[in-house]
């Protein structure tokens, strides 16, 4: 059950990428370009996503523990520190150029065009350097 | 501005936010798109199933919207290289930073996460400048 339930909201969080215009990376970019021609659609997304999980994450919360395991596994730091800072930064630039941030990346596979293709394997390959050098 | 429509976009985020909200509810689990590619790579451990689960699921939602709403998918304005380079970025920022806009933006503001307000608010800000720069300083880049 576990898995299954994975599965069902990794799909209804494609589907909500997808209609939400996010797996669109000239919209991405089109958004973030503040100073220029501002396109603020992604604000509405971002914003309808954030404003949901703002109401029912404390809700949720408030039980001991989820509906399908033992207790919720949280991130435990509250601290904020030079490599929160520093990777964000870094993140943001790489978002930046490309208008990709991981899950509209990884839905876009279907693709299978080389432009998201060579993304994904960079991505990868940025994942497992910081894996196996730096301690998260 | 643009002309834009805002009702996909609110139903988008919604679902998005639903999405999150329910694999908190069932599976006790933050739905950080990052944490959860990085730990589809070795080593793996008790997590990585269910985040292979989700990984399956991100895919086959993909599937049906390339069948149901093929407009939802363009590709970047960029070339190659310029993606490979933002792609290494992707990789190595949100795996030292702890996560993207998913876990830190969607989830983490939620939890009313010191870290994650800070994390969100400087990849906003790196992001936006990248594209000023672009746009303005060097087109070249495209």
């Amino acid at each position: 059950m576990i898995l299954v339930s994975a599965f069902l909201f990794g799909m209804l969080f494609a589907l909500g990428l997808g209609i939400g215009g996010m797996t669109q990376p000239a919209r991405i970019i089109g958004f973030l370009n503040v100073t220029g021609n501002w396109d603020p659609t992604l604000a509405f997304v971002m914003g309808g996503a954030v404003a949901t999980t703002f109401v029912l994450f404390p809700l949720i919360l408030k039980r001991r523990a989820p509906i399908l395991d033992e207790r919720f596994a949280m991130p435990e730091r509250n601290y904020v520190d030079a490599p929160l800072i520093g990777g964000a930064a870094l993140f943001g630039v790489g978002w930046g150029l490309s208008g990709y941030c991981p899950g509209p990346a990884l839905v876009s596979l279907v693709t299978g065009a080389s432009p998201v293709l060579v993304f994904v394997a960079f991505m990868a390959i940025g994942l497992a350097i910081a894996n196996r050098y730096v301690r998260v | 501005m643009q002309a834009f429509s805002v009702v996909t976009p609110l139903l988008g985020g919604v679902l998005i936010g639903l999405a999150a909200s329910g694999l908190l509810l069932y599976n006790g689990r933050i739905a950080g798109i990052s944490g959860i590619a990085a730990g589809l790579l070795p080593p793996w451990d008790r997590e990585t199933r269910w985040r292979l689960a989700f990984f399956s699921g991100l895919l086959t939602g993909g599937v049906i919207l390339s069948f149901a709403y093929p407009v939802a998918f363009s590709l970047p304005p960029r070339s190659l290289p310029v993606l490979a380079v933002a792609g290494l970025l992707v990789g190595l920022g949100t795996r030292i930073g702890n996560g993207c806009t998913s876990g830190h933006g969607v989830c983490g503001l939620a939890r009313r996460s010191m870290r994650s307000a800070v994390a969100t608010a400087t990849f906003m800000t790196t992001a936006a400048i990248t594209v000023y720069l672009i746009d303005r300083v060097s087109p070249a880049l495209r």
